[in-house]
């Protein structure tokens, strides 16, 4: 539906939004966040989530946000999809603000726990934002067979959520937050609750559904291994109060694979990303 | 649906296994009563032996059933009453706050009150035949209904709404898509409690009045009261078969309305 109009050095931007001026440095960018500051509690004795975070995500790219728990990682792709408010800055999407994009079926959300509905079968669970969408029953059902099939789970269609493992589990959700195309893919911790082994097939996985895709993702990680060998950038993050500590360009090789992470330059990043972290602390 | 592939779960389907725990357990206690009251010679107006109420029930079976049959009718309709009232009411006070702030305290409170103590007056309000049982059983069946969907339609996992929201669904589609099924366990669990409780209402509220040798209620307490207390046996294992059976056809509705559900899943 929407994954085509990724937005292409100005020529897109057609008069819809054209009072924001701001938005003209961000032209290339899908998502770009401006001085975004986020409070929860009362103003002042309340915690600072975030504190002036600013970044521009472009179309296409694997973008981590890592860094350790209270850092405002969540809290930052959660207002990037419209599940929070910020109490200050701008954040847009492809022009629009973020409850338009919302509006307009541009996220696909997919939390830590695999959030699918018990009641449904597993192809029933993938249809769930079809249906939502009034797409055909015919189109229903091919597309989510089709989703299934990307996430490697083409015998399991007619299973019932409680009946999959966890890492299926969370398969199922991937497949549905993209069956209905949309431009950028939001992940919250997709793959804390897995263990390693299936946590790194899963993120192989991934990797070949976004480059067949041609989503934009923002995944926030605790791990570090992961989020290097998937992204196209890290942001490292930190905590009281939440904001970007660095931003560190991944440039390994595509396609990467299990032999990625036995590369030298893999183990640098890996460093290098660790020590910013620690730098923060 | 569970048919094919590695995941199926083997099926416990032998029906002696299943139920022959709880045909044995009923054997044994008929055969020890019956012995007990043999062998104490327990006088029949303190405890008829169980062949004797059988042979009761054998003899009257038609007219005890129809009786059963006419309290149980009772029964229904004010079940049908409350379950209804209790779920629209609820799903109203899931959709605004401010009637469930301004409701669920006092439906918790009035769950507490004994309704069958009411009995006498609905008599004044509804008439001593149907209405002021119906009314009774309207009332007692209402609250469990109320407050377990209630239950059921606000306890969906927070991340479940967030995704709806995702979609940019609307509140109809969170209601249809999310809430109702989601409270489909709690609607039923309230539907078996209240099966049994609106015969109970019904029997109960029948004791203090209501049309003479038609209503079970009526029976047994002017049985009792003339000492025929074999014929009251008779009549409270009638009422007990009906009570039984409802709850049976609904716990069978549920299986047929949600067999995805953990109470329903293979163990």
């Amino acid at each position: 539906m929407k994954a085509e109009d990724k937005p292409q050095s100005g020529a897109v931007r057609t008069g819809l939004n054209g009072e924001s001026d701001s938005s003209m440095n961000a032209m290339d960018s899908i998502i770009e966040i401006q001085n975004v500051s986020k409070y929860f509690g009362v103003a002042n004795d309340g915690v600072t989530a975030l504190k002036n975070v600013s970044l521009s995500i472009q179309p296409g790219e694997f973008v981590s946000l890592i860094g350790p728990s209270g850092c405002g990682k969540s809290t930052l792709l959660r207002i990037i999809g419209d599940l929070l408010p910020p109490n200050d800055g701008k954040v847009t999407i492809k022009g629009k603000s973020p409850s338009e994009a919302r509006q307009d079926r541009d996220y696909g959300i997919v939390f830590q726990s695999p959030v699918l509905y018990d009641w449904r079968s597993v192809r029933k669970n993938v249809e769930l934002p079809l249906e939502i969408m009034r797409v055909s029953k015919a189109e229903r059902e091919r597309r989510a067979l089709q989703m299934l099939q990307l996430v490697g789970l083409n015998d399991f269609v007619n299973r019932y959520p409680w009946q999959l493992s966890g890492g299926m589990q969370q398969r199922v959700s991937i497949a549905r937050a993209l069956s209905f195309n949309p431009s950028i893919l939001l992940m919250d911790e997709p793959f804390g609750a897995l263990d390693e082994l299936t946590r790194d097939r899963m993120n192989i996985e991934l990797m070949n559904i976004w480059s067949q895709t041609n989503t934009t993702i923002v995944f926030v990680t605790h791990s570090i291994a992961e989020a290097v060998f998937l992204s196209t950038r890290v942001v490292v993050m930190t905590p009281r109060p939440g904001k970007i500590e660095k931003i560190i360009e991944i440039d390994l090789p595509r396609p990467r694979d299990f032999e990625t992470r036995q590369q030298r330059r893999y183990f640098e990043l890996v460093t290098l990303v660790r020590e910013s972290l620690r730098e923060s602390l | 649906m569970q048919s094919e592939g590695p995941l199926t779960i083997p099926s416990r389907v032998n029906p002696l296994q299943q139920y022959g725990p709880a045909v044995l357990v009923f054997v044994l206690v008929m055969a020890a009563w019956e012995l007990l009251v043999f062998a104490l010679n327990v006088q029949v107006y303190l405890l008829p032996a169980p062949h004797i109420i059988a042979q009761t029930l054998l003899e009257q079976a038609s007219s005890l059933f129809d009786k059963g049959l006419y309290t149980f009718r009772e029964a229904f309709v004010g079940y049908s009453i409350g379950c209804t009232l209790g779920l629209l009411v609820a799903v109203a006070a899931s959709r605004w706050a401010a009637v469930a702030d301004a409701l669920v305290p006092y439906a918790v409170a009035t769950n507490a009150v004994p309704i069958i103590a009411m009995a006498p007056l609905a008599i004044v309000w509804f008439g001593i035949d149907e209405g002021s049982k119906i009314a009774i059983v309207s009332v007692i069946t209402f609250f469990p209904m109320l407050l377990s969907t209630f239950k059921g339609l606000t306890t969906c996992a927070p991340a479940s709404f967030e995704l709806m929201r995702s979609y940019a669904s609307s509140p109809f589609e969170i209601y249809f898509k999310l809430r109702f099924p989601n409270a489909l366990p709690y609607v039923f669990n309230a539907l078996k409690i209240n099966s049994t409780l609106a015969l109970i209402g019904a029997v109960v509220g029948e004791f203090f009045g209501g049309p003479a040798f038609r209503a079970l209620g009526v029976f047994i307490k002017s049985e009792n009261a003339i000492a025929h207390n074999v014929q009251a046996w008779a009549a409270i294992v009638v009422a007990c078969a009906f009570g039984v059976a409802f709850y049976g056809v609904v716990m069978l509705c549920e299986k047929w309305v949600m067999p995805w559900h953990v109470s329903q899943r293979e163990r």
